[in-house]
């Protein structure tokens, strides 16, 4: 019983920072999935574009930010963007490094879900001579938003996860709070335990999202085929 | 700073070497997490209550929390409780045990493709678990998700790089020990990620290849 009252004593005292490093996960994790987000609109509809320049140049963005780790993109923006004097903050090349990585595979989201649109909706649209933008942003869109929203769900859990790397370019994030603690503390185990805690914790509501999203999603594609 | 051809030749081949210790990873970890992965799908499919639950549990820490903070867990804590390895064993175990979790699923999804009267022909036979399991369902699982474990393969190769956080020196870590010592960062890292993609590349044309043929098949 004491041994309980110990570790939660002691756990207490840890809380704070952690929380404090834990808020700044969430930060960096949040801009990350936004800037993620914007890059998979553009590459993943510049993968469809007619313009066959476009589509090759998405590929090649694809391949190359797929093709090499996170890790290696960091270290790359952060000790080689300032020797061609692109200055920016540890937490501005993160959310850069982070969206743009996860973009491209948030890419490949946006372009299967764009192609699952049956081919009838934009003939149907054609037909009924709409102009291509409201093709796409009234027809096409809202139908692909919906098949797009679990695996974005899903896109978000990896960047929350993701962010652990930033510790590795100098950022105080979760998980750099917990190795500063450790050196100050020396409690190594309740600290990583800790620190696992806390990311099930904010990956969590995100997992319910993803369910919610699933069922939302396949329940009004069903509802609509029975309309049909 | 430009570009110094030459400086990137002069530190080509301690990359190389680092290098190895990459693919070593890459594949002890893969072994690893092919065998992890299968007991954690075996525990999935017990009658008993508690390992399915581990299970369960065990694949919703791992897919939620970053393989750097497990990678920790296991190089900072294991030798708490008098367990000390060496950093490229602890980095191996690390990914094994990071990687079953997705492997698990991979299985789950194959054993559950393949059509129950395999099954029953496999008790109407006789069979016992063993060639049930070994000789009947598992060719049948795994052919249709190799180009699924060909993928998290590849993965887990442009994952390694994360190794040099727990001091291995892999490809990516050698990098960074000429950049601190160079204080080049251009070279060095550039190089890292021309590798990485020299290799990259190629291994996931040859699954989208393998994928298509099968497909066809």
């Amino acid at each position: 019983m004491t041994d309980v009252v110990d570790v939660l004593t002691r756990a207490g005292a840890l809380l704070p920072l952690l929380a404090q490093g834990a808020l700044v996960t969430l930060e960096i994790a949040a801009m990350s999935l936004v800037a993620a987000i914007l890059v998979a609109f553009v590459v993943g509809t510049a993968r469809l574009s007619a313009i066959s320049a476009i589509r090759v140049a998405a590929l090649v963005f694809l391949e190359i930010f797929r093709g090499t780790s996170l890790v290696v993109q960091l270290f790359f923006f952060y000790f080689i963007l300032p020797l061609h004097d692109v200055r920016l903050s540890a937490e501005a090349t993160a959310v850069l490094a982070i969206g743009l990585n996860l973009g491209a595979y948030g890419s490949e989201i946006v372009r299967s879900a764009i192609k699952s649109i049956g081919k009838g909706q934009i003939e149907a649209a054609l037909s009924l001579s709409l102009p291509r933008w409201i093709t796409f942003s009234r027809v096409i869109l809202p139908q692909a938003l919906m098949i797009m929203l679990p695996s974005f769900g899903n896109l978000a859990i990896e960047i929350a996860k993701a962010t652990a790397l930033v510790s590795l370019i100098t950022i105080t994030d979760l998980t750099q709070t917990g190795h500063n603690l450790i050196t100050a503390t020396g409690e190594t185990s309740l600290v990583w335990l800790i620190i696992l805690l806390i990311y099930l914790l904010i990956n969590t509501p995100l997992n319910l999202f993803v369910s919610w999203a699933e069922k939302w999603a396949s329940r009004s594609r069903q509802g609509k085929s029975n309309a049909v | 700073m430009p570009f110094d051809v030459g400086f990137a030749l002069g530190i080509l081949p301690i990359l190389l070497k680092g290098a190895v210790v990459t693919v070593i990873a890459t594949f002890g970890g893969f072994a690893g997490a092919l065998v992890g992965g299968a007991v954690v799908a075996a525990a999935n499919r017990s009658r008993l209550l508690v390992l399915r639950l581990f299970a369960r549990g065990f694949v919703y820490v791992v897919r939620n929390t970053p393989l750097l903070v497990q990678l920790y867990f296991v190089f900072y804590v294991l030798p708490g409780f008098g367990i000390t390895i060496a950093a490229l064993a602890a980095g191996i175990l690390g990914l094994s045990i990071h990687y079953s979790a997705f492997t698990a699923e991979i299985y789950r999804a194959g054993i559950g493709a393949v059509p129950s009267g395999q099954f029953e022909a496999a008790d109407a036979l006789g069979l016992n678990l063993w060639q049930k399991w070994v000789l009947v369902v598992a060719p049948q699982a795994i052919r249709p998700v190799l180009p699924v474990l060909g993928n998290y393969l590849i993965g887990m190769f442009k994952e390694t790089p994360i190794l040099a956080a727990i001091t291995i020196i892999e490809l990516f870590g050698a990098a960074q020990d000429v950049a601190g010592k160079t204080y080049r960062y251009n070279e060095p890292y550039t190089l890292v990620a021309v590798i990485f993609l020299l290799i990259s590349i190629p291994c996931s044309l040859v699954v989208r290849r393998l994928d298509t043929t099968r497909k066809r098949a």
